[in-house]
């Protein structure tokens, strides 16, 4: 038994062995393990959306066996976890350079990764060949627990919490030995937060409306507050990588991002408060704060390209400047202006749990997290190949990974504005004309206009995916012949 | 730039602005919180109590606060017996956990939150689909325990699948939808007509 078990460890663990590279610390090398295991969950996230897709065109497909909502979930919970996954990796990555000084506990801090992908990997299984459970509180905590974006059964959330934890004592306890910065003491809080806050997620209620308040304390405050803040330290931090931005410039930009979206973002969950059982006086509060949200954002690409712009875009890793030229765009663009054509009570009404949210939701997710996990994969990728040139004149004049941007970017912008006319259509017909019922519901879903969109919806995944396809490749290519060193920066301390 | 940082772009300033605003915003939502939850819990004006399945439910439009509004009428019992308040709580709540443990929400929409294939549930028990006040009851729990063999025609071509919902779950969801559906959602939706103004122009 323990023969076999050490065998398939082995396996495992040799899985990742080409982590092992000499041009790595150690927290680098867990954050390849992470970034990698990232990439997959990306790729299954994109393939159930398609099926979901299909579902849309043609009901019968799978029906039975993986219906709509097994694929949704799928989809939906892949792109959490993958996300969280390039989060993790990317703070690792940066932890020991950051601090100056070697990690307190990175063993801990790899068996912390295997339990979570072994976890992640049970979760998903189990998603897929059991389903659904009988209405017990035994299917809400080893099956499913049927809450949107956070259906992780109980005994996944408390190992989630635990390997936070480690990450979390990690974090803080290297800084604690290293030196603190302005970026090392946001992010630190900000960690304390947004694992405090899925912990608001994590019990169950049979009020309907408590149970709603509480799961947009997750979702909400991680996704326009937490998040963000994370973001923004990840960004700080590589643009003084990629760019030799001024660390005083960096980090007060940095703080001003804290005031702008905190200031915003934690009133502003009042968006969600507007129609679930929830008193009134969320539709003022809830309106005006969140209406300011996409301010900070407006700052974030005010920051990003004015840096671009001092050092004249010379920058050491072109894919990466790219992306995150891509994220500063895609998070304005995707959380500021199409929140914010919903957000307030008046509109939200008509729009609210419609194509509209789906539509907001691909290009605020995609624009503002995707991309930013995507620069750092690069960074990491140009590091491990021994931090070689990734500037201009690359091999074939880096032709995959500018055709991903353009693939990736331009799918998912038309898939967004093929699920916002389907919202219109769904908000005017359904909503507006016939009153909400089932009837009015199917009337929307079946209309030509619908239909149409639901297509070309699909079309774009598809483009979305063979972005995704050429990226895979890139990645695992690009730099690879490259004898050239990276280009030099001269900091201007 | 060789030129001093000028006080209002100082690094100090902003690190101090940026505590003080997240404190005071974060303050301010644990107070709203507070106010929230109490003014939200069970059998309370806005979500009432449990037993609430003991009677007529209906969403009419209220001319003085100019919007949709539940109306609690007179005494409907739910499959035609009387409830205490520990009967009807037991009974919602199997219907609660039944609909997390089947994953209704990742196709349906529950208060206008969840997934977008299948109609929201959140006034599901006043629909008029379900023909008029006599038949509803038994019309949904045929409905639950095979959605496929009484599927509701629509144009869409969309099934709900077979959950594996039993009898006893199917009158838990049946429960739980009715006690949903006299949360006061402040207008949401706008301009529902229910199975009774159906039945009653
Ligand atoms: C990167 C940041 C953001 C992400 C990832 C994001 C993502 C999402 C997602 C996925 C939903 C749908 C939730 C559901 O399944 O029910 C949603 C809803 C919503 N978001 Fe955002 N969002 C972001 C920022 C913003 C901002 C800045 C605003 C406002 C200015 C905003 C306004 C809204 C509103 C009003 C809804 C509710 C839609 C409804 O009523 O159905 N979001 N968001
Ligand atoms: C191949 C590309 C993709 C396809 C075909 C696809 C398809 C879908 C489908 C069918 C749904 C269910 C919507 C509904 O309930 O009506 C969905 C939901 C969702 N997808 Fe995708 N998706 C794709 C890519 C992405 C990407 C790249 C992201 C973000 C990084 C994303 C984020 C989401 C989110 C957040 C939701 C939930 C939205 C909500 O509840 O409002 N998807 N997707
Ligand atoms: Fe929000």
């Amino acid at each position: 038994m323990s023969a076999i078990l050490s065998n398939v460890s082995g396996k495992v663990t040799s899985l990742f062995a080409f982590t092992e590279s000499p041009h790595l610390n150690g927290g680098q090398k867990l954050a390849s393990k992470y970034f990698t295991v990232a990439m997959v969950l990306f790729l299954a996230q994109l393939l159930f959306g398609l099926l979901a897709a299909i579902q849309f065109i043609w009901p019968n497909f799978l029906f039975g066996w993986l219906d709509f909502s097994v694929n949704r979930m799928v989809h939906t919970n892949a792109m959490v976890v993958w996300l969280l996954y390039g989060f993790l990796g990317s703070v690792y990555w940066f932890l020991e350079e950051e601090s100056g000084t070697e990690i307190v506990g990175l063993k801990l801090g790899v068996i912390g990764f295997y339990v979570l992908t072994i976890a992640v990997t049970l979760v998903v299984l189990v998603y897929l060949l059991i389903q659904t459970g009988p209405g017990k509180d035994a299917s809400i905590w080893f099956i499913n627990e049927g809450r949107e974006y956070i259906e992780a059964p109980r005994w996944a959330d408390i190992g989630i919490v635990v390997v936070i934890l480690v990450f979390f004592y990690n974090v803080a306890a290297t800084f604690a030995k290293g030196r603190w910065s302005g970026v090392s003491g946001v992010l630190t809080l900000d960690l304390i937060a947004l694992a405090g806050l899925y912990t608001a997620g994590m019990f169950y209620l049979t009020n309907i409306t408590a149970d709603q308040y509480w799961w947009w304390w997750v979702i909400h405050l991680w996704v326009e507050a937490t998040w963000e803040v994370l973001v923004g330290c990840i960004m700080a931090w590589s643009l003084m990588h990629l760019l030799g931005a001024r660390r005083k410039i960096v980090q007060t930009w940095l703080y001003i991002e804290v005031a702008l979206m905190f200031g915003s973002g934690i009133l502003g969950l009042g968006h969600h408060y507007f129609w679930i059982g929830t008193p009134d006086y969320w539709f003022s509060i809830g309106g005006f704060f969140s209406a300011l949200e996409p301010i900070p954002l407006v700052a974030m690409v005010v920051h990003s390209v004015y840096d671009a712009g001092v050092h004249k875009f010379k920058a050491t890793n072109h894919p990466a400047m790219a992306w995150i030229i891509a994220h500063t765009f895609g998070n304005f663009i995707g959380a500021g202006v199409w929140g914010f054509m919903q957000t307030l009570p008046q509109i939200n009404l008509y729009t609210h749990g419609t194509q509209w949210s789906a539509s907001h939701g691909h290009i605020a997710f995609f624009g503002a997290y995707a991309t930013i996990n995507i620069a750092f994969f690069y960074m990491a990728v140009q590091k491990w190949r021994g931090n070689v040139w990734m500037s201009g004149d690359l091999p074939g004049n880096g032709w995959k990974w500018k055709w991903s941007v353009g693939l990736l970017n331009f799918g998912v912008l038309g898939m967004t504005v093929a699920l916002l006319i389907a919202g219109y259509e769904q908000a005017f017909i359904e909503r507006a004309m016939q009153g909400s019922t089932w009837d009015a519901y199917f009337a929307a879903q079946s209309h030509p206009w619908f239909r149409e969109a639901m297509v070309w919806r699909t079309v774009f995944g598809l483009v979305t995916i063979g972005g995704l396809g050429l990226l895979i490749w890139d990645l695992m290519t690009i730099g690879k012949d490259e004898s050239r060193p990276s280009l030099v920066l001269t900091h201007e301390e | 730039m060789s030129q001093q940082t000028p006080n209002w772009a100082s690094e100090a300033r902003w690190k101090k602005i940026a505590i003080w605003v997240t404190a005071g915003s974060f303050v301010l939502l644990i107070f709203l919180t507070f106010d929230t939850l109490s003014k939200t819990s069970v059998g309370g004006e806005r979500v009432r109590a449990y037993s609430v399945i003991n009677q007529e439910i209906d969403y009419r439009f209220d001319a003085q606060k100019n919007r949709f509004m539940p109306v609690i009428g007179k005494e409907a019992p739910l499959f035609g017996k009387v409830v205490t308040e520990a009967e009807a709580e037991q009974l919602v709540t199997l219907g609660k956990k039944t609909v997390q443990s089947k994953n209704c929400m990742n196709c349906h929409t529950l208060l206008g939150n969840g997934a977008y294939y299948a109609p929201d549930l959140t006034k599901a028990w006043l629909d008029p689909n379900w023909i008029d006040a006599a038949n509803r009851e038994n019309l949904m729990l045929a409905f639950l325990k095979d959605p496929v063999g009484n599927a509701r025609a629509n144009a869409s071509g969309r099934k709900m699948p077979n959950l594996g919902i039993t009898d006893e779950e199917a009158h838990g969801i049946v429960a739980f939808l009715k006690w949903m559906s006299a949360i006061d959602t402040n207008g949401f939706p706008n301009n529902f007509k229910t199975i009774n103004a159906k039945e009653q122009p």
